[in-house]
């Protein structure tokens, strides 16, 4: 283990390193508590110009009483009405394009996985306009199922790398098995390989699942106002109605940000599984 | 003989799908796959190069309201368009300043990896930044920075030096843009190396300590070599994450003060979709350049991951 495991250091050195990592914290953390500090206090703390100091009184519950009465729960519905769609669509894509990359081997199929590769990493500027078109000539503009066809669209890329890569560690030796017993290769698909992919589906799902909760641009590219937006878009007009009120604006970020930080924690495991294939060989 | 002839029978019985279920079952697979990727990812590419070329207000067909200028969108893009030339440089400054969040990740790593009590909680409240939006993000830094309740003048204040408006000054704007940026990355680099040092080679480790090596020695000989994969991933992402920076900036500074902290994603979205009128083609050119310089990335990285498959089918 590097570096030296602390319980090998003096006594000294074990309560100097206990001590410290809570500060570390603390400073790391420093300007999100800054935010849940304001998101209790009065509006009259900022008024007086108590920044810092004690919460003259504690305003937990109005201040986020006052955020759930606001448009905020249409925006968070919305998010969860985009958000989840996306998951669903985008893993079971990748598990079919991930099965046919990762199982077979056939001219172009390096080239197609390179595509979708290349395709995951492209700025987004370069696609705002041609999908802007497109989603308007389609009818889909400002509904939340265009937004949602773009995203399914552009997330097969990465997860496709994902569940290719997955797949392609798997043993080899249980699709001949299973080819030598006659069975069709749909079958094998559905039986042998998706009930080993469990781990991946999760790991990617929780992944997309934030990635999509968090989009800005594609919201504000593709949708307008409280029917559609999701949080991210609706937090900036949330916070030009409560200009200035920053007890209420930060009780609003808070709100905002909550799904996916639960969703981290709920799901650490798979999350972190996820997020560092490929960092390990 | 009797038998190779029954066999002939099965296969003409079974019908062209079951003998060539091996080289179509892949396409089927695939089909729906493609055909979303090409429709929403692949084709908008060319025809973002298309759109560059002309002149055209995003109302109407291309082909009938557009006016076809050949690279004139380019010409004056790279000699007379000195907002180009200031985004172009802020890209370039959020490409070397986010990299800074490799080396920062890896110190946190270190100093988180070790075994004791609660250790997990902490490990996952230091990546709690990289699962908050860059919304959120932008909102929190915002404050963190505002001139007159910010915690950030707070401290200076107590070390004794004067407020800034960070975000307010053309010159600081954009690094204080950037070191919102870093933040959230610097948590996940950390979470890659904490993952990278899991799977260290303790015996090499042991045996490196048996001949001395300690502190940066070890680290940069024994360790660091076998973290190379994690330090890949973490420089591709960070490098993409850079030159795709939008929303922090959107947030925090809208591009300004006076414009002084756009960057070409940033600029092409104020170009063909804001306020200042519906310049598609204008906005498309920036794309594209913004586009080609990924592109050298992008080239990287398939580079890389071939390299990898040819030595894995060896």
């Amino acid at each position: 283990m590097f570096p030296r495991p602390i319980e090998k250091s003096s006594r000294a050195w074990q309560l100097g390193y206990q001590a410290i990592l809570p500060l570390v914290m603390l400073l790391w953390l420093a300007p999100l508590l800054a935010v849940a500090l304001f998101s209790i206090r009065p509006d009259s703390d900022f008024i007086i110009g108590n920044y810092w100091g004690w919460p003259s009184s504690f305003e937990m519950i109005k201040n986020y009483g006052m955020v759930f009465g606001s448009a905020m729960p249409r925006y968070i519905m919305n998010s969860f009405m985009i958000t989840i769609p996306t998951v669903i669509g985008a893993v079971a894509l990748s598990c079919m394009t991930g099965f046919a990359l990762g199982v077979y081997r056939f001219r172009g199929n390096l080239l197609i996985f390179f595509m979708f590769i290349a395709g995951n990493f492209v700025p987004f500027q370069i696609l705002m306009v041609p999908v802007r078109d497109l989603t308007l000539d389609l009818g889909l503009y400002n509904t939340k199922t265009g937004l949602v066809l773009f995203h399914i669209a552009f997330q097969t890329g990465f997860c496709t790398l994902f569940m290719r890569n997955f797949i392609k560690a798997l043993p080899y030796e249980l699709i001949e098995a299973a080819r030598v017993e006659g069975i069709a290769e749909w079958r094998i698909f559905w039986y042998v390989v998706l009930p080993l992919m469990k781990p991946a589906i999760a790991a990617l799902s929780v992944l997309i699942f934030t990635f999509i909760w968090n989009d800005y641009f594609w919201a504000i590219v593709l949708t307008q106002g409280e029917n559609t937006q999701p949080v991210t878009a609706g937090i900036t007009s949330f916070n030009a109605q409560y200009r200035a009120m920053y007890h209420l604006m930060s009780a609003g970020s808070i709100i905002a940000a909550l799904p996916p930080v639960l969703m981290f924690f709920l799901m650490q495991k798979h999350f972190i599984a996820g997020l560092t294939l490929g960092a390990v060989k | 003989m009797t038998t190779k002839s029954a066999w002939n029978i099965t296969l003409a019985k079974q019908g062209w799908y079951k003998r060539n279920e091996i080289a179509l079952t892949p396409w089927l697979f695939l089909i729906p796959g493609i055909v979303m990727f090409t429709m929403y990812v692949v084709f908008p590419i060319f025809q973002s190069f298309q759109i560059s070329l002309f002149k055209w207000d995003g109302l109407g067909k291309l082909g009938t309201h557009g006016e076809y200028v050949g690279l004139a969108n380019y010409e004056k893009l790279l000699t007379r368009d000195r907002s180009f030339n200031i985004s172009l440089w802020n890209n370039l400054k959020w490409l070397i300043f986010y990299l800074v969040s490799i080396p920062a990740g890896l110190l946190i790593a270190l100093f988180l990896n070790q075994a004791v009590r609660g250790i997990r909680l902490y490990k996952s409240l230091f990546f709690f930044p990289f699962v908050i939006s860059q919304i959120v993000v932008g909102l929190v830094f915002t404050w963190f920075y505002d001139p007159q309740y910010g915690l950030f003048n707070g401290i200076i204040g107590f070390v004794g030096f004067e407020p800034i408006n960070v975000l307010g000054d053309p010159g600081l704007a954009t690094y204080g843009v950037i070191a919102a940026g870093v933040w959230p990355q610097t948590a996940f680099c950390m979470i890659l190396y904490l993952t990278g040092l899991n799977s260290v080679d303790t015996e090499q480790v042991e045996a490196a300590r048996l001949d001395g090596a300690k502190g940066m020695k070890m680290l940069w000989y024994v360790i660091l070599p076998q973290l190379r994969p994690a330090t890949f991933i973490a420089f591709v992402v960070t490098v993409i994450g850079s030159l795709r920076s939008f929303d922090l900036i959107a947030i925090m500074t809208n591009g300004g003060p006076f414009g002084s902290s756009r960057v070409l994603g940033f600029y092409m979205f104020e170009k063909s979709l804001s306020e200042y009128g519906f310049k598609m083609g204008y906005g498309a050119a920036i794309a594209v350049i913004l586009f080609l310089i990924m592109m050298i990335f992008i080239g990287y990285f398939l580079w890389r991951t071939y390299q990898d498959e040819k030595a894995a089918n060896q």
